[in-house]
């Protein structure tokens, strides 16, 4: 694991090491936080930075750095929950697909071409629209948004690998299906979809914090980082830092783990 | 292309049939759409009358409204009806404006337009250029920094962008005021005032993806055994670029630029928002909020059936592009 750290690019380290930064503020940041995300403790609202508030202060004078310390842990974990949700399903159905009889495949292909011309934004609103936004339904939402992307791709995958000789000796060895997706094909696709996980993650830190922005996304009290940059919008025309620096924090986190996807699957390709 | 000498059929027939199946599949596949759609967001509990009446209302007269709205009816009957109003161009009432639906898109779709073809104007060229430097520097310094800059780019969420151009343009240069409605008949200046922003942060959203699949069809083409033989010819580097692999390479281009401009609705939808731009994507981010049902379904399907076109566009592009194909 190290040692495959440390043969990336420069680009691929700086992606690491930004990634693991907002792991690890996602697990710790409430408990390091310097203020209670809620309170007013500032007689000043906008503020700019100083020691005491080191990213400055919110639209009602709350300590920018607190609300971002727990709105990342929303914004992360939330996205890691709904990737790893999407992935699962899409490469479940794949796989269903893949080694169930031909009338599944073509069904479930055609259900997935149809959803992915369905743009993910417009897919997610109509749900929002539908079906409200609690903190589950939001997850579940743009999960399935992203659903179609990785079946497209896990089921290209296991279509190739069932046609290899090592899945038809397995087949005439007698193995059922449930063997032959899990035992035989899964663990050769294991590679190719973790870098899928990381682009349906960068997405959907996107879709979320675009939904919690337009305000269709976590409600408050509750807020993530998108919630942050929407309820901080007023302060854009003084340049305030409760603004800027939430969207900043987004950018570095969907930045760096495209970064790091895309030093990690170049250096295999060479 | 005409002009067939022997008694073969013409050329053209192949690819026309290809394209009118895919004219064909596209427009299944909106059908499909309209039925996902409309099941969503059509056939749910939670009742169009009683919203519309509030908590006020008696047993009776939600049923009486329900009837006039159509809404006892079975779903099947109600998504019959709802898609040959769409088709026939008339997609129903909008609950909250009390005005039909296509009076208001009718409205704002120019905006919208307008707004992604002034994005486009900027955004295709500019993409143009980075994607043909970086394919001719491959591997080099300019190509690895330009692959790092474009990576980030693709990854910046929307709001990022048009808030920093609001910082840098309204806060810290005072050029432009940080929104600035389209009056009437604008001036040239009162225009550029409006359009500038929002072109830029939509322009930055779709350049980077775009500029990343021209660089992949130009280097697709500079790796075929032709471009080998010229270089061993001694064919300068500009001239191999422009002369003999970028008419080869117009297909793949042009077809990743239809389909980068997909992109654009997911940047509108921001953009609009911020900058108060009165455009469709904002009034379907407004439909979702008021729970418009009727509203949000239309700004929805014209969307999916704007991003086909643009798949099929992108598809034709290929299909008349490759001369395989027209050899039937």
């Amino acid at each position: 694991m190290l040692h495959a750290a440390r043969r990336l690019p420069l680009s691929g380290k700086i992606g690491l090491a930004i990634v693991l930064f907002w792991l690890m503020v996602a697990l710790i940041g409430p408990f390091i936080a310097p203020y209670t995300p809620g309170a007013f403790v500032s007689e000043e609202v906008f503020a700019g930075s100083s020691g005491k508030f080191w990213f400055g202060s919110d639209f009602l004078g709350r300590d920018v750095l607190s609300r971002l310390l727990v709105g990342a842990r929303f914004t992360v974990g939330l996205s890691v929950l709904a990737a790893t949700l999407a992935c699962a399903t899409g490469t479940g159905l794949a796989l269903t697909a893949a080694v169930g009889p031909r009338w599944v495949d073509e069904l479930l292909s055609r259900a997935m071409d149809t959803m992915i011309s369905i743009p993910g934004k417009v897919f997610a609103l109509v749900m929002v629209a539908a079906f409200g936004s609690s903190l589950m339904l939001l997850t579940l939402i743009v999960a399935i948004t992203y659903v179609p992307g990785n079946f497209r791709i896990a089921r290209s995958l296991a279509v190739g690998l069932a046609r290899l000789d090592y899945v038809e000796v397995a087949r005439a060895r007698g193995e059922g299906r449930l063997h032959l997706a899990l035992v035989e094909m899964l663990p050769n696709m294991i590679r190719p979809l973790f870098a899928d996980i990381g682009l349906r993650f960068v997405f959907i830190v996107l879709l979320l914090s675009g939904l919690s922005f337009l305000g269709l996304g976590l409600q408050p009290p509750d807020a993530d980082l998108g919630s942050l940059v929407r309820e901080n919008v007023s302060g854009l025309g003084e340049g305030a830092l409760a603004v800027l620096v939430p969207a900043l924090a987004i950018a570095s986190l969907t930045v760096s783990v495209n970064l790091l996807i895309d030093a990690a699957t170049q250096g295999k390709a060479r | 292309m005409s002009g067939s000498a022997s008694a073969q059929r013409p050329t053209w027939i192949a690819p026309l049939r290809l394209i009118a199946a895919r004219i064909g599949a596209a427009l299944l596949t909106l059908l499909l759409v309209s039925m996902v759609i409309f099941a969503i967001s059509g056939l749910l509990p939670g009742d169009a009358a009683q919203e519309a009446l509030g908590q006020g209302a008696t047993a009776g007269q939600i049923a009486a409204l329900r009837h006039e709205m159509g809404l006892d009816q079975p779903g099947p009957v109600r998504y019959v009806r709802w898609l040959g109003g769409i088709v026939k161009g008339d997609p129903g009432t909008s609950i909250v404006a009390n005005q039909p639906v296509s009076k208001i898109i009718s409205e704002r779709l120019p905006n919208t337009l307008r707004l992604a073809a002034l994005t486009s104007m900027v955004a295709v060229p500019l993409a143009f250029l980075i994607g043909v430097f970086s394919a001719i520097a491959r591997g080099r310094r300019l190509d690895r920094a330009l692959n790092v800059l474009t990576l980030s780019m693709v990854a910046l969420p929307e709001f990022l962008v048009a808030t920093l151009a609001v910082l840098l343009f309204a806060v810290k240069l005072r050029w432009l005021p940080s929104i600035a409605l389209v009056p009437q008949e604008p001036t040239l200046g009162e225009f550029l005032r409006a359009y500038t922003m929002p072109v830029i942060s939509l322009a930055v959203i779709v350049v980077a993806q775009m500029a990343r699949m021209i660089r992949a069809a130009i280097i697709a083409e500079l790796d075929r055994p032709y471009v080998e033989m010229a270089r061993l010819k001694g064919v300068r580097p500009g001239r191999l670029i422009f002369r003999h692999v970028l008419p080869n390479a117009i297909g793949p281009i042009v077809n990743a630029m239809a389909l980068s401009l997909s992109y654009l609705f997911g940047g509108a939808i921001i953009v609009e928002t911020i900058f108060s731009y009165p455009g469709l994507a904002s009034l379907m981010v407004n439909a979702v909020t008021s729970r418009d049902m009727p509203l949000l379904q239309a700004c929805a399907m014209i969307f999916c059936a704007t991003y086909l076109l643009l798949v099929l566009i992108a598809d034709t592009v290929a299909i008349l592009a490759n001369p395989q194909l027209r050899k039937g």
